[in-house]
């Protein structure tokens, strides 16, 4: 008892027949169907280049193309010449051109000799999986597919369309339930004839040449009628992309390759002479046996898939762009964002260094440069501190500095004199964490040593563009983890909000607050918000100074009670 | 995007080929060994001048990597170059004295050899100092990944531009010909790129890397452009619009995704900053037949006069093409 071969080949002619001769070579019968559209003269030389093998066939051709009912008349065709001319076949093994035996020919024998009544083929109800697609599952079998997919994309779409409007469908034969899976199976003699010889077969076949990829559902829909034991799972291993088609196998993946558990791997690439040389050998001549671990091929594959569909988040580059909302992450990680802090604090930045091991930088958005930790010109990946290469594009500038610090957290002072253009995008990136002192501004006016009607006039400036700032860090669009704190709430109690922000910065453990940064000396601020009051500018972001709160009533030594001892 | 507008972009492919066409009587064929090209070849095009230098290294890159045939212009070389490639047994020249500027910097002259000869061909086109990196290309010739984006019916391959420099003065390691220039430019920028989108085009628009640090921090807009689709599977209807970066039918320019994945895309290593570079600022900047009134060139001028180090505490060095792909200047997209 043997394991006959059929094999469908439409190109690559010439590895065909050096993985003929290979199954030939074990005692395996082939039967090979060649694709109607290869020239007459190369199927001829083909056929002669293999004449030297006695147990070699080749059936009648048929036309396959992808998605429709010829690869299917193509496997009908060749099985039943295979079960016709080889009486010793046992199993017959469905492999295309591009298949390549991974194991020595000899161990699938045995493999397959010891589970005689065994059918391998992959094959799950419709309902069941979500491998298809373009979204057509159950619909398959319901519509009607006259028109090609690859060559009138219009007219299948618009007929498809038109079905569903009409709301045609079709009955499956005889109550059969559809199933489908890997079109590459292994199926018994008993099975496979009872499917070919079975008196209804001409009404199967009539219904399933109208069905869409009618190889992926043909053998795996009638097996389940007649098969003693199936096997859900194909022995070919093959991997698809999320487009539907089948990942190939390349001269580097040998080492994968040979630790797979499977017998037959597709599709290899015709040009992979290395993959050709190693497994196309004899069983003495294999390589040593390597532990099998095919979840590691799972594995490169499904990441090709996941960046393909999902890329890597917040990476923008030449081949990844995505539109807004798409992005998967608008930066690559989480950051922090300090306004007014670093004005209401004389040491903020090299205190929050300290106290989270993050990256402080200062105003990223300064107008005349960029305040990079450390006052570097240049930070990683060659950010430039050029305020105008930063304006020219400010989101491009935050994604980068972001996504070239991965594994950093990122921290930036930012305000009302800076440049505004990226307030929408930090307040739409649920990466950032935006904590505001709302009107801490007006401490450097109050500590300069300025005239006081420009004071005023920056003062309402600034008192303007907070107000716009703060009103889209509280518009329903925002997505990052926004805090606002009037300057009046924030100095009652400073400490409790700082170890809020710091818990959730998170790099230095749970504990408690040691030191904490010294706040400017305040003596006189409500006295000055009063001035600008006077004079028609009404400071009300930083909340309610009263005039007199931060003079403290003078204290007086108690005396001494005085005892009698 | 509405009818009027598409049918404009169809106008305008249709005067760029046309003007292409008119361009071909500037060509004179020198060895003309375009019957040797067999069906499915790929093709490389390139314009050049005075580059004798560099082109045993750059014919050989792309020999080695799997381009059948060059197909190459000369813009009146002085340097022997002419006589040199006329000898290659794999390269067809023409050879032309007209106005570089006025073939719109060679994309009309290269239109015109791709309408001719790469209808149907993969075709790479790319300067005498881009050398292609794309995924796997240490372990699989170009035809795989042509293979592969025919099997996935991608017809336009991106590879952005990423400026090579040397660490330390332009002019301390002189090049040799026959070497390889990533052996002295091996450093480069790794993520300081601004991309935005050309609506009318479809194209990104990306700028950066040490010629927007160095010589442009002041006008970021004049920087010159680094996206570039150097390998199409050409077809006689196609034209490049502005150098290789963008293509009509615009259709071909989509090289990225907008849903959030990432497709397959390569990098040009451009081995511009040699210390052959100072002589060809200088020449470029008196012919005045580079893009822009060769505004670039000009910016060089300035800067390379002062202070010529375009390495920077922050700059990376060059291993291989996993490490532009972990840095994510590149992506094996779904190819495994």
């Amino acid at each position: 008892m043997t394991v006959g071969i059929v094999m469908l080949v439409h190109t690559a002619l010439g590895r065909a027949e050096q993985v003929a001769r290979h199954w030939s070579a074990s005692g395996c019968p082939v039967v090979i169907h060649v694709d109607r559209s290869v020239p007459k003269k190369t199927y001829t030389a083909f056929v002669e280049s293999l004449s030297d093998l006695p147990r070699v066939r080749f059936s009648k051709r048929h036309r396959c193309e992808w998605g429709t009912w010829g690869i299917v008349a193509a496997s009908q065709a060749a099985s039943e010449l295979m079960l016709a001319e080889f009486a010793d076949v046992r199993h017959v093994y469905l492999a295309s051109g591009s298949c390549l035996p991974l194991r020595p020919v000899q161990e699938l024998i045995d493999y397959l000799a010891a589970r005689p009544r065994t059918d391998f083929i992959e094959s799950a109800t419709t309902a069941d999986v979500p491998w298809t697609v373009g979204g057509l599952d159950q619909e398959r079998f319901t519509l009607r597919f006259p028109f090609s997919w690859k060559r009138h994309r219009f007219l299948f779409d618009s007929f498809v369309k038109l079905q569903r409007r009409l709301g045609l469908k079709r009955k499956m034969p005889n109550g059969l339930v559809p199933h489908m899976g890997s079109q590459w199976w292994c199926l018994t003699r008993q099975t496979l004839s009872a499917i070919l010889q079975d008196p209804e077969r001409a009404t199967y076949d009539r219904f399933f040449k109208r069905v869409w990829i009618p190889d992926e559902s043909y053998f795996q829909s009638l097996a389940r009628l007649y098969s003693s034991q199936i096997e859900s799972r194909s022995l070919t291993l093959s991997k698809f992309d999320f487009q539907g088609k089948p990942h190939i196998f390349y001269d580097d993946h040998l080492q994968l390759l040979r630790r797979s558990d499977c017998f037959v791997a597709r599709k290899i690439w015709p040009h992979a002479n290395r993959l050709y040389e190693v497994f196309l050998t004899d069983a003495a001549g294999a390589m040593k046996r390597t532990e099998p671990n095919p979840g590691k091929i799972d594995r490169i594959f499904a990441k090709a898939v996941d960046r393909r569909t999902r890329g890597r988040a917040g990476l923008y580059m030449q081949s990844r762009f995505p539109n807004e909302g798409w992005e998967n992450g608008v930066t690559s990680g989480p950051y922090s964002v300090f306004e007014g802090f670093s004005d209401l604090f004389e040491d903020f930045e090299s205190w929050l260094t300290k106290a989270t091991g993050a990256r402080v930088h200062g105003h990223l958005f300064a107008p005349d440069r960029v305040e990079f930790a450390g006052g570097y010109s240049v930070m990683n990946g060659g950010l430039s501190d050029s305020a105008k290469l930063r304006d020219y594009n400010p989101r491009s500038f935050l994604c980068n500095l972001i996504w070239n610090t991965r594994g950093e957290r990122q921290c930036f002072q930012f305000g009302p004199a800076d440049t505004q253009a990226i307030s929408w995008q930090i307040a739409k990136d649920p990466n950032a964490q935006i904590s505001v002192i709302s009107g801490a501004w007006a401490v450097p006016l109050f500590r300069s040593n300025r005239n006081f009607a420009d004071i005023r006039k920056d003062a309402a400036l600034l008192q303007k563009v907070e107000s716009d700032h703060l009103d889209i860090l509280r518009s329903p669009y925002v997505k990052a983890r926004v805090r606002i704190w009037t300057m009046a709430e924030f100095i009652e109690a400073p400490m409790e909000p700082l170890q809020t922000i710091l818990d959730e910065i998170g790099n230095r453990g749970l504990r408690r607050l040691s030191e904490v940064p010294k706040m400017a000396d305040l003596e006189g601020f409500g006295q000055f918000l009063q001035n600008l009051k006077n004079q028609g500018m009404h400071p009300y972001l930083m909340g309610d100074f009263p005039v007199a709160r931060d003079i403290q009533p003078p204290t007086q030594s108690s005396r001494k009670p005085y005892l009698v001892r | 995007m509405g009818v009027w507008q598409s049918y404009r972009l169809r106008l305008q492919r249709k005067r760029w080929l046309l003007r292409a066409w008119r361009k071909r009587r500037e060509l004179r064929p020198v060895t003309d060994r375009t019957g040797k090209i067999k069906p499915g070849d790929i093709l490389l095009f390139s314009t050049m001048r005075n580059e004798q230098i560099r082109l045993p290294y750059f014919l050989q890159y792309y020999r080695d990597m799997g381009v059948n045939h060059f197909l190459l212009v000369d813009n009146d070389s002085t340097d022997g170059s002419y006589d040199y490639l006329a000898d290659q047994p794999d390269v067809s020249l023409w050879h032309t004295r007209h106005s570089y500027k006025r073939a719109r910097f060679g994309v009309d002259w290269l239109n015109w050899l791709q309408t001719r000869h790469a209808h149907g061909h993969w075709s790479l086109v790319v300067d005498p100092d881009e050398f292609l990196i794309y995924p796997f290309c240490d372990t699989r010739p170009l035809r795989a990944l042509t293979d592969w984006l025919d099997a996935s019916s991608i017809k336009s391959f991106s590879a952005m531009l990423l400026d090579m420099y040397p660490k330390g003065p332009l002019d301390a390691q002189p090049y040799q010909a026959g070497q390889d220039p990533m052996e002295i430019a091996n450093w480069f920028d790794a993520g300081n790129y601004s991309i935005s989108r050309n609506k009318r085009f479809g194209n990104l628009w990306i700028q950066g890397g040490p010629r927007s640090r160095v010589f442009f921090p002041d006008k970021p807009e004049k920087a010159p452009a680094l996206n570039k689709i150097p390998l199409v599977k050409w077809d006689r209807r196609y034209a490049y619009v502005s150098s290789t970066h963008m293509l009509l039918p615009r259709g071909l320019n989509l090289v990225y995704d907008e849903w959030g994945g990432e497709k397959a895309s390569g990098v040009l290593l451009h081995a511009k900053f040699l210390d052959t570079f100072s002589v060809k600022a200088a020449e470029e900047l008196s012919r005045k037949q580079h893009y822009a009134a060769s505004v670039e060139y000009k910016a060089y001028a300035e800067n390379l006069k002062s202070n010529p180090d375009l390495w920077c505490k922050w700059s990376e060095k060059y291993i291989n093409w996993r490490q532009l792909e972990i840095l994510g200047l590149m992506s094996k997209g779904n190819w495994a």
